[in-house]
């Protein structure tokens, strides 16, 4: 039990995706102008990142590494695991549109304009990489990604926090647009250091 | 200028990945630490540039055009899975440290871009030098940025010292390193640099009254982006409600 609040904790604050991992720097610097929609977007990384780690755990489980399927002695399929995760996240993120479309309207109102944008974060598959490279058991994994999507989505309002205040500051020229935001997201990086005693 | 030159000055000055389209960031921000890893990373993604734009532009009429996105998508994946495999075998040392952002090429905009917006339109040898240009222009973009924080950050380039460095316990004056240029804030602090000397060189050349060329890339985040990976998507800036 420690061990698995140790990964979900170190994944959303410690090692954050966005200010240590550099991962979906396009998100956090698009869609990061109002709290709403960096909350909307945040959400959307959250459920899509919670269901594609879970789905790419149980893919890589007991089909790449499976020593059942003929062929495979000692995991050799495992090579596939870019091309297939990647075909995975694509088709997951299709489906999750469509059933959320039929499924859940409300939801679907809130996340769906945000759900096709998911397929290029790259937080995406990185959790996905990272969960195989750490050796992560499916629950390990699925923590990982919460935490990781967690921290995406503090990381994300934050930011849109800042900058709904930004709106007002007087900044020079040259600094205006994506260079003021930029050094927003340094100032936080550092803020974040302070979580690295944490565990 | 013929085609082939063309396509290598527009990659590498014109259309810049790095520092005019301002794409793959992920990338850019994450292995700059040092000169020697932006040059690994911006090799690396030449390599499945080229390979990837060779394949999809000898493909081009047989890909359906509606499933043409997932088809580059495993162009890319098997180009950019072989590159990994290449490096874990014959340079492990970058291959540890650039670690997880090898396999993360596939998610790169600016290979699945290109495949979309110049070799899925063009024939064999102008994509191949289209690749070679474009992937070198990210390989000078991410060394620019890598020496920077190198030599801020340790007062090294390529690994060899050049500022000699303070040496409190004998006495020695010499350079004290801002550590924080090799770490995380870093990264963010040196682009902002970057892209702010880049708006003042376009804002001086704007009062001139010159036509300058508008970025097709994520300069303003990604609603302005016009590549293959987002086209056709509705991106909310969030002005939408207004």
């Amino acid at each position: 039990m420690k061990e698995l609040l140790i990964i979900a904790i170190g994944s959303a604050l410690v090692n954050n995706v966005v200010l240590s991992q550099f991962l979906g720097i396009c998100p956090f610097l698009g869609v990061s102008k109002k709290v709403e929609t960096a909350a909307g977007m945040g959400g959307a990384v959250v459920f899509v990142i919670t269901i594609a780690s879970f789905v790419a755990g149980l893919i890589y489980k007991y089909i790449l590494v499976n020593p059942a399927i003929p062929g495979n002695g000692d995991g050799k399929l495992a090579y596939l695991q870019t091309i297939v995760f990647i075909l995975v996240i694509a088709c997951l993120v299709q489906f999750v549109e469509m059933f959320l479309k039929k499924g859940m309207p409300s939801l679907y109102q809130a996340l769906g304009v945000y759900l096709p944008l998911i397929t290029t974060n790259c937080a995406v598959l990185g959790v996905a990489l990272t969960n195989v490279q750490k050796e992560y058991s499916l629950l390990q994994g699925v923590l990982n990604g919460i935490g990781t999507s967690v921290g995406f989505l503090i990381a994300i309002v934050i930011l849109a926090g800042l900058r709904e205040k930004m709106e007002y500051n007087d900044i020079s020229e040259s600094f205006r647009g994506t260079p003021i935001v930029l050094i927003t997201s340094a100032l936080m990086a550092i803020a974040f250091f302070g979580f690295s005693g944490l565990i | 200028m013929n085609t082939c030159t063309e396509r290598l000055y527009n990659g590498i000055v014109k259309e810049n990945p790095t520092f005019v389209l301002m794409l793959g960031m992920c990338p850019t921000l994450a292995v700059t630490t040092s000169a020697i890893n932006g040059v690994g990373m911006g090799l690396s993604t030449t390599a499945v540039l080229v390979m990837s734009n060779l394949l999809i532009s000898l493909l081009r009429k047989v890909i359906p055009d509606s499933l043409r996105i997932p088809a580059f998508i495993v162009v890319v994946a098997s180009f950019v899975t072989i590159v990994d495999f290449l490096l874990e075998g014959f340079i492990p040392s970058l291959y540890s440290a650039l670690g997880l952002y090898i396999p993360l090429i596939v998610v790169n905009c600016i290979i699945l871009g290109r495949a979309e917006s110049y070799a899925s339109k063009n024939p064999v040898i102008p994509s191949i030098f289209d690749g070679i240009g474009m992937g070198l222009g990210f390989t000078v973009g991410l060394t620019a940025i890598g020496i920077v924080r190198e030599v801020i950050g340790a007062g090294q380039i390529f690994g060899a010292q050049i500022l000699p460095l303070a040496d409190e316990a004998a006495g020695k004056g010499g350079y004290v390193p801002v550590t924080i240029f090799i770490l995380a804030p870093g990264a963010f602090l040196v682009l902002a640099g970057l892209t702010a000397l880049q708006n003042k060189v376009k804002n001086n050349a704007a009062k001139k009254g010159r036509k300058t060329t508008e970025a097709a890339g994520c300069g303003e985040g990604c609603e302005s982006c016009t590549n293959g990976s987002c086209s056709g998507k509705v991106f909310p800036t969030g002005n939408e409600k207004e």
